[in-house]
């Protein structure tokens, strides 16, 4: 107050260098924006380039044969389409069972607001925790202690395919679980999202009308979000399908593909981090095939997943 | 509200800290690349120090980085960088021109020699040995005939008290367990090495799966790791599991490994002499390429290989073909002293004359 300056006025004629600085931003805007783009069109361009060449030999009997034996250039991937599938499957299962529990934790108002933060924060920290660490986390803990109960379960219910080996040590079980725990982030902060976008006076009316807390959930609040928490869904399947690390080390790089829980299997991405270091020039080509496939799916997933939002949101719209 | 600002701050900061990687990582990538251009950049301006840059097998790398460093306290004008990425992508950055020396437990084939023009001297440099390692409390010095071991990899033999393993181990009380064979997930010189013994030793195996750095693995109940040490942590966490792995990842693991039956009938354990007497039986080639996939001999252990430095025939450029012979020379004679140490062989002096003599021949 003490130091007026009587040229700083609250409307001006913008100065040179602010008309510039403010174009130059506008182009690196431009420019990382369009580079997003270019650069998924490159790699969607160099794998299918180098992938060509197996397209074109193994064709569609890449995707039954479940042979990988770069010694007599035979190449299928049913193992491991399967065992991505299987895995992701069982994850999705779980992990969008107590992702969604948690959604509701997190945004009906169980919890005190501090609460609330906390654990939103401690799922979320979920996510930071590096795939490797998930996968000795697998090896040294998770299947020691999944070792005694396979055992029983494949004493008792042999019979049913699901429990029909032993865990020997990495299976798929092991891996899904891992899963479970990686994708639940994304399906919790997605869902508590969509059910936090809800408008409140929905709950409010359907409480005006007499309605118990179970009833306004069951009802009112997942019937609403229904569409945002699908969305969430496919977001964390299309995060499975892409995990590689803790797989490559818990799904037991098998090539061969099993109902059973305790059997080892294989996943694209596992196949591709196993097989990239050393693979000579067909094997090169026939990952690619499979990175196309594996990028396929889980492009497939995304957009899907991206599409269901949108609608959810703007089914919302007029509801605000 | 408080929220959406929260997360807002936090994007920038991962943008930021993404952004910092990314320059970071930039950075190494091509400082790696530079090394080699600094390094007859300074060359030419002081003539002092050489960088030799290599890379390859990962089962001598302990041996190689140990003779590396020696080697550059005593000789601090040469520096070698070498970096264990495994056989294959050895060869690969060797006949691209990306290193100036490769390493490989599989030395080169043919076809892999043809593509880097024939411009190629094959060195073995050290020897070890495969052993079976297994994962069973209680049961030591297990013995395992041929169509024991060659069983259980093509998932014939399913449990540990099957007939054909008792046979070899009278008295000894072996459990009801289901075996898991254990093998590597990557493609691997060791994989390459252990599959060339049993196609060697088995028509079965050799009809199925046959040799290579990577094979179709027969038994159902097969599990892959990653990298020797991988291999390793799988045997000791797996109740059941027998594994192959090199002696060295043995030694320093403690693992329980197998006695195996030789080409002579005869049990024999998996120590560096049995290793030793195998490789006293083989004659080396003109091109130092032998494998030795079943040797003969009472006391020798079946499964030993020397692995391989890749240097070119023709360097075209004489401070470093010169520095790189040096270093050679070094290792096969004062270096070789240290293998024990390490679990290595040391190499007979009749190869390594033999070998020294094709280092000089180097230009």
């Amino acid at each position: 107050m003490s130091k007026e300056k009587p040229h700083t006025q609250i409307a001006q004629v913008p100065t040179g260098w602010q008309t510039r600085s403010d174009v130059a931003f506008r182009i690196v805007v431009h420019v990382f924006g369009a580079a997003v783009v270019v650069l998924l069109g490159a790699i969607v361009f160099e794998v299918m380039r180098h992938a060509g060449g197996s397209m074109l030999k193994y064709r569609l009997g890449f995707f039954s044969g479940s042979v990988w034996d770069a010694n007599r250039d035979q190449f299928g991937i049913f193992p491991e389409v399967a065992g991505t599938l299987y895995t992701s499957f069982w994850a999705l299962l779980l992990g969008g069972f107590l992702g969604v529990t948690l959604a509701l934790i997190l945004s009906q108002g169980f919890l005190s607001r501090r609460g609330e933060l906390v654990m939103k924060n401690v799922v979320e920290l979920l996510a930071a925790i590096p795939s490797v660490v998930y996968g000795l986390w697998g090896i040294f803990v998770l299947v020691p202690l999944l070792r005694p109960i396979a055992g029983w379960l494949n004493d008792h219910w042999g019979a049913f395919p699901l429990f029909s080996t032993r865990l020997s040590g990495p299976g798929v079980l092991p891996a899904s679980l891992v899963l479970t725990i990686m994708i639940l982030p994304t399906i919790t902060a997605v869902s508590r999202e969509a059910l936090a976008a809800v408008p409140p006076r929905l709950a409010a009316a359907a409480y005006g009308l007499g309605a118990t807390r179970w009833e306004v959930i069951f009802r009112v609040m997942l019937p609403t979000a229904s569409a945002g928490i699908f969305g969430a869904l496919v977001l964390g399947l299309g995060r499975a399908f892409g995990e590689t690390m803790a797989l490559a080390m818990l799904a037991g790089n098998a090539q061969t593909f099993s109902w059973s829980l305790f059997s080892p299997g294989n996943t694209l991405a596992a196949l591709l981090a196993n097989h990239f270091p050393e693979a000579g020039e067909y094997e090169v080509n026939a990952l690619m095939y499979a990175a196309g496939v594996l990028l396929v799916i889980t492009l497939t997933v995304n957009i899907l997943g991206s599409l269901i939002m949108m609608r959810a949101t703007a089914g919302l719209r007029g509801l605000r | 509200m408080m929220d959406r600002s929260d997360r807002y701050l936090l994007r920038i900061l991962f943008a930021t800290l993404g952004t910092a990687l990314l320059l970071l990582g930039c950075n190494k990538g091509s400082s790696g690349q530079a090394a080699p251009a600094a390094s007859s950049a300074a060359k030419t301006e002081t003539e002092t120090v050489i960088t030799l840059q290599g890379s390859g097998a990962s089962f001598p790398a302990p041996l190689y980085s140990r003779w590396f460093r020696e080697y550059g306290t005593k000789n601090p004008n040469v520096r070698v960088n070498y970096q264990a990425t495994g056989s294959g992508a050895g060869i690969k950055a060797f006949t691209a021109g990306q290193t100036d020396f490769g390493a490989s437990d599989a030395a080169m084939s043919d076809d892999e020699i043809k593509a880097a023009q024939g411009n190629v001297v094959l060195l073995p440099m050290t020897a070890g040995h495969i052993v079976l390692a297994y994962n069973l409390p209680d049961v030591k010095d297990l013995k395992l005939s041929r169509e024991a071991y060659t069983g259980i990899f093509l998932g014939e033999i399913t449990k540990w008290n099957d007939a054909k393993i008792a046979k070899a181990n009278p008295g000894m009380k072996l459990p009801a367990t289901d075996i898991t064979p254990i093998n590597r997930s990557d493609g691997s010189g060791t994989t390459f090495v252990f599959t060339q013994h049993l196609t060697a030793v088995s028509e079965k195996w050799k009809a199925g799966p046959g040799t290579g750095k990577s094979v179709s693995w027969p038994a159902k109940a097969a599990v892959g790791g990653a990298k020797n040490d991988g291999v390793a942590a799988l045997i000791q966490r797996t109740p059941g599991a027998i594994g192959y792995i090199e002696f060295v990842y043995a030694a320093t693991s403690n693992a329980t490994t197998a006695w195996l039956e030789n080409k002579a009938g005869k049990f024999v354990a998996p120590t560096p002499e049995g290793a030793a007497a195998a490789l006293a039986h083989v004659e080396l080639p003109e091109d130092l390429r032998a494998w030795v996939t079943d040797p003969a001999g009472d006391d020798a252990y079946p499964i030993a290989t020397y692995t391989w430095v890749l240097a070119k025939k023709k360097y075209g450029d004489k401070a470093k073909s010169d520095a790189l012979k040096a270093l050679l020379k070094w290792c096969l004679t004062d270096g070789q002293k240290l293998s024990k140490d390490l679990h290595f062989l040391a190499l007979p002096d009749s190869v390594t004359s033999r070998v020294i003599k094709a280092v000089d021949g180097i230009e």
